[in-house]
């Protein structure tokens, strides 16, 4: 039991302490380009394209639909693996 | 220097395959792509046209020009890497298929009449449904019939409207006919079927992952890219494509991203950067066609690299499910590494080639006043980061450390997916020479602060709300499922239907049948009501009644007659 507890934690902890160091550059990149959007001038050919960081907000919440709404698609549409294994 | 069009070198060289073996075969598959591809540059092939008269028609097998020279530059690209990738795969006739596939693509984009395109069509249907078969397995074998049998079907509609086309208008050549009649439609929908419009495209999600590591990479190359070359020389500017390409670009990601086998990620994957295509056939301008054609080049090779990185995980773990993948960068990391550049090309990076190509697609359709479409572009960009950009090498590489330790990929699996990640970020770098080979000149620079910023935000912010997802917990995990797609139609649909229609047929023919001898029955039972034995008529009294009542009658008759006389 403990020994396997010890594989875990070899496995988990370089990842995790790497992983949050990964993590804040890139949320500073994130708010890196969230700054650029008041800064830089852009030319502007769709109406939506005039709101206030547009790009960061619609890639943003069309990630979450996609995501929240693929999951929901899970409830009607997912079978198991043999599904189709006697067609 | 001698004239050879591109499919004959292929068709010799499958020949050849079938004497060689081992390291001489596989370099053989390598040095027949180069040959075609140093023909076909050295040479100017618009200058080539290659006639055969067959019956007393005349058939252009041999005619290139600006639009299929791009698509047949980079299915030259394809077989050579493809060629390198499976450099382990030394089963002769595998390799002949293989180039029997890839020279009957180009034979296809080559031609200019509508009988030899069929004729490619289906060669390349059954060329690359043996390579589906050969993976070997019952499941792929069944995939493999299904594949068949949709292309045949779709070179059918070919030939029907081929041959209505020739019956109305007395010309076979392949030029541009937009959706005037029933012969433009029979095609329309041939091609469509190639092209894995929405409802028709669930061959390429069914057979694609069932097929070799190898195998997928030359499927992935070739015949849906074919099949938006058609639709560019034959419908361009057809209005109806850009709401098919709209759609094409955003439903498949939704599946994508529940979907389990990484194979048929990008299969999905692979639909929604076709509609990109499609959607920029169906505008039409001359920018938005360069688009769509640049973005089929770039598509081939970051596509093939992302499908050879899959390839390699799967030729080496034995598995492609994420939910049994994971951590393999410590194993595979230049696997990784490479994975990643396809990844950043398909999610349009700026410096890697998807950014150049699709957002020519992306401003032709501002430019043309489509706003709704660009919407569903833009959503459909995001998606395609989200689900291929991010999910394909999170789950196979990093997430949660599967405890698979492998060795790295083969060299020549290496080298070939090298080659491609090459020119990912080549393309990417310096546009203007995929920009000059396009079939219209262009100014188009994909490089403005207006472009990058634009797309570094909505790559980022997509980024950030995977991370957020995935540290909420709302991110679905990886399970081990299928998911229903059209294909249940025709593979438990069509079987309930007939189980569903026989019961009800049962029931009503059962329920006739009670309900005949019910009647028989109560008829009958009415019948000896009246006159059976029992019966009011068959009674003593009744019977009694009846003689005297006729005895009277004959009395009254009589006595009626003697009084007349």
């Amino acid at each position: 039991m403990a020994d396997s507890k010890q594989k875990y934690d070899d496995r988990q902890l370089p990842r995790a302490v790497g992983l949050r160091r990964i993590l804040r550059w890139f949320y500073a990149a994130c708010a890196l380009v969230l700054l650029l959007d008041i800064v830089i001038h852009r030319h502007v050919y769709h109406p939506w394209e005039n709101l206030w960081f547009f790009y960061c907000v619609f890639g943003f919440v069309a990630c979450v639909i996609l995501v929240v709404v693929a999951k929901w698609m899970r409830q009607p549409l997912m079978r198991s693996e043999e599904y189709y294994d006697n067609d | 220097m001698i004239e050879l069009p591109s499919f004959a070198i292929f068709f010799i060289g499958a020949v050849g395959a079938l004497l060689l073996r081992g390291r001489i075969l596989s370099s053989w598959t390598i040095a027949v792509p180069v040959v075609s591809g140093l023909f076909l540059v050295l040479s100017d092939p618009t200058e080539q046209a290659i006639n055969v008269s067959v019956a007393g028609i005349e058939l252009a097998i041999f005619q290139p020009d600006r639009l299929s020279l791009v698509f047949g530059y980079v299915f030259h690209i394809a077989a050579i890497f493809g060629g390198i990738f499976s450099w382990r795969m030394t089963n002769p006739i595998s390799k002949a298929s293989i180039l029997v596939y890839a020279g009957s693509a180009l034979g296809a984009v080559f031609c200019r009449d509508l009988i030899s395109l069929f004729l490619f069509w289906e060669l390349m249907a059954f060329s690359s449904a043996y390579l589906v078969i050969c993976s070997g397995t019952s499941k792929a074998a069944r995939a493999g019939v299904r594949y068949l049998t949709i292309q045949i079907v779709s070179g059918l509609l070919l030939l029907a409207g081929a041959v209505l086309h020739y019956a109305q208008t007395g010309s076979i050549e392949f030029t541009h006919m937009g959706l005037t009649g029933t012969a433009a439609l029979l095609i329309f929908i041939a091609f469509g079927i190639k092209c894995a419009f929405p409802l028709l495209h669930n061959w390429l999600t069914d057979a694609y992952p069932e097929s070799t590591p190898d195998g997928t990479v030359f499927l992935s190359a070739f015949t849906t890219k074919v099949a938006v070359y058609a639709l560019a020389r034959g419908f361009a500017g057809t209005e109806s494509l850009i709401y098919i390409g709209a759609i094409m670009t955003c439903f498949p990601i939704f599946y994508a991203v529940i979907e389990n086998d990484l194979r048929r990620v990008l299969a999905y994957s692979m639909i929604n950067q076709i509609g990109f295509m499609v959607c920029g056939i169906g505008i039409g301008t001359e920018l938005a066609i360069n688009g769509a054609t640049a973005h089929a080049f770039n598509d081939v090779i970051f596509k093939g690299l992302l499908m050879m990185s899959m390839g390699a995980v799967l030729y080496r773990t034995g598995k492609i499910n994420g939910s049994d993948l994971g951590g393999l960068y410590k194993s595979m990391p230049k696997t990784a590494a490479l994975c990643i550049v396809g990844a950043a090309s398909i999610s349009a990076f700026p410096l890697f080639s998807g950014f150049v190509s699709k957002s020519m697609v992306m401003s032709a359709a501002l430019e043309e006043g489509y706003m709704i479409i660009w919407i569903a572009l833009l959503f459909a960009s995001a998606g395609v980061f989200h689900h291929a950009g991010i999910k394909i090498p999170f789950f196979a590489f990093f997430a949660h450390d599967s405890g698979i330790r492998v060795k790295e990929a083969p060299t020549s699996m290496l080298i070939a997916m090298g080659i491609a990640a090459f020119l990912c970020i080549g393309i990417g770098s310096f546009p203007q020479f995929l920009y000059g080979l396009l079939p219209y000149e262009t100014s188009y620079t994909a490089y403005d602060t207006t472009h990058v910023l634009a797309q570094i935000q909505l790559l980022l912010f997509s980024a950030l709300a995977f991370v957020w997802l995935k540290l909420s917990g709302i991110y679905p995990p990886e399970l081990r499922s299928v998911n229903i797609d059209v294909e249940w139609v025709y593979r438990k649909g069509l079987l309930a239907a007939y189980n569903t229609s026989a019961y009800i047929v049962q029931t009503l023919v059962l329920y006739a049948y009670s309900l005949l001898t019910g009647l028989v029955k109560r008829s009958y039972r009415g019948i000896t009501r009246v006159t059976g034995m029992s019966s009011r008529l068959a009674n003593e009294r009744t019977v009694d009644l009846m003689i005297v009542s006729i005895v009277v009658f004959f009395a009254v008759f009589l006595v009626y007659h003697l009084i007349n006389l």
